[in-house]
């Protein structure tokens, strides 16, 4: 217990260690952490949301977006990292590279089940009623798509703030796992302290992206959930 | 890439770390790949990392194979377990990696015990919702027949439900295996053991190239493989399934 104390005593100096001035604050280091994070998550959405929702609507190449999923899932983030870095020098560019080839294959994955799932009738219906097919992709398929897309967007989201902490394991600086990194400087109350950081992080991350995920799911589909489970089984795992 | 021309930098002197007494030029400049270290060091630093991988990742997994049967067969048959089992796990999961081993180290220490239990964490999640979904998708006219016919709820259990939820906990478990293997290579933060440990050596100096891509790339087809294995012993196990689908 005493190691958790320490630990909350470092959250509440705002990361300052006592005889080591020169250190960026923990909350710096936080901002930055959703800074880099929130970049890789935004580029990976606007490749994977168009293609994966495109895929889905013509319902073609189940297969590339399916294993595409599982291939992601097998790659180490630590390895993709050291790999960038060896080649490319380790900087902002390759950390955001590394993010976005781990988070696009969730997303892509998810977006395209979500889409080719959507009840055919409702498309024909939409089709009858004189809406072309961007209007049938943008108010019919994608909204009914929303909880599963939304699935795919958590896991990468939860992958990216977990694989921008693991950057700091790589040599790159520049988010709370400069801490986790660095027990000589900080002593092992401050990796504690950075590592409740970021699981709070984390947490948070996934809390925002629920609300928002409600806030857009269409009133029709908002379910309780234990209902949603008996009506709607996820892909097995794919979620 | 660049590695092919080696900068007059990367020359000026030996970088590398696992470097054994006959280190070749290939090795001294640090080319893109060199094939004879990983011969000279696949018995003393490639191959114990390897095996210690595997075995972390079958103690992780089948630790939490078990966790998540006995949770999943509660939540089939209490509804009320459900939803704190999903909300315990799906917490457990959020929390990165990183963070979640030193968060255990300081309550358990930084040995195998604190390896294992975050690693086994993440698969609580993946496999406790495949083998429950598996499990509700039992179509309930066989269950039906499964009671005609005399079967107690045990045996329905044991020889009906579980061999027909099996496509669904293998889906589960192939998702598991992956992702723990991706996830191990962060044990050596805490525990000096897997194929983390040559993955940071060789970004230790340099960075090593062959090093990286050779343990990165073992990384992978081991992940690769389990999954294949998988699915092989899933064809064996439900030879009703490739039956019916010709």
């Amino acid at each position: 217990m005493h190691d958790f104390v320490e630990a909350f005593r470092f959250i509440a100096h705002d990361g300052a260690v006592a005889g080591q001035p020169g250190l960026p604050s923990l909350s710096h280091l936080a901002l930055e952490t959703l800074r880099v994070s929130a970049i890789g998550i935004a580029i990976s959405l606007a490749i994977a949301i168009p293609l994966g929702a495109w895929l889905g609507h013509i319902h073609r190449g189940s297969f590339l977006a399916i294993n595409l999923g599982n291939i992601g899932r097998a790659l180490p983030s630590l390895a993709v990292l050291a790999i960038g870095d060896a080649f490319l020098g380790l900087g902002l560019t390759v950390v955001e590279l590394a993010l976005v080839i781990l988070a696009v294959p969730p997303i892509v994955t998810n977006a395209y089940l979500g889409v080719d799932g959507v009840d055919r009738d409702l498309v024909d219906a939409a089709r009858g009623m004189g809406m072309s097919e961007r209007e049938i992709l943008t108010r019919v398929e994608l909204p009914l798509a929303v909880p599963l897309m939304f699935a795919g967007i958590r896991t990468a989201a939860v992958f990216v703030v977990s694989t921008t902490t693991i950057a700091s394991l790589a040599g790159f600086s520049g988010s709370l796992g400069d801490i986790i990194a660095n027990e000589t400087s900080y002593h092992f109350s401050g990796v504690l302290g950075a590592a409740i950081c970021v699981a709070a992080l984390a947490l948070a991350v996934e809390g925002a992206l629920t609300l928002l995920q409600r806030a857009l799911t269409p009133r029709g589909l908002r379910v309780t959930w234990g209902m949603r489970t008996r009506q709607r089984a996820p892909a097995p795992g794919l979620t | 890439m660049t590695g092919l021309a080696p900068s007059v930098a990367a020359a000026t002197g030996p970088v590398i770390p696992d470097y054994s007494a006959h280190s070749s030029r290939c090795v001294v400049e640090n080319h893109f790949f060199c094939p004879e270290w990983v011969s000279h060091n696949w018995g003393a630093v490639l191959w114990p990392a390897l095996r210690q991988h595997i075995v972390l990742t079958l103690i992780a997994v089948g630790i939490g194979f078990a966790i998540s049967v006995a949770l999943a067969l509660a939540a089939h048959r209490y509804r009320v377990v459900e939803r704190p089992t999903l909300l315990v796990t799906t917490f457990l999961y959020t929390i990165p990696s990183l963070a979640l081993f030193e968060l255990l180290v300081a309550p358990v220490g930084a040995n195998i015990y604190a390896a294992e239990i975050a690693l086994v964490s993440y698969t609580l999640l993946i496999l406790f919702r495949n083998i429950l979904t598996g499990l509700r998708e039992v179509p309930r006219e066989v269950l039906d027949a499964a009671e005609g016919m005399g079967m107690t709820r045990r045996q329905a259990l044991l020889r009906v439900e579980l061999p027909l939820a099996l496509p669904a906990i293998v889906a589960g478990l192939r998702i598991a295996v992956v992702t723990i293997i991706a996830l191990a290579t962060i044990v050596y933060t805490i525990y000096d053991k897997g194929l983390g440990v040559p993955i940071h050596t060789a970004l230790g100096e340099g960075p090593f190239k062959t090093e990286l891509i050779a343990a990165g790339g073992l990384t992978v087809l081991l992940a690769l493989a389990a999954d294949g294995a998988l699915v092989l012993a899933q064809r064996a196990l439900t030879p009703w399934a490739r039956a019916r689908a010709s």
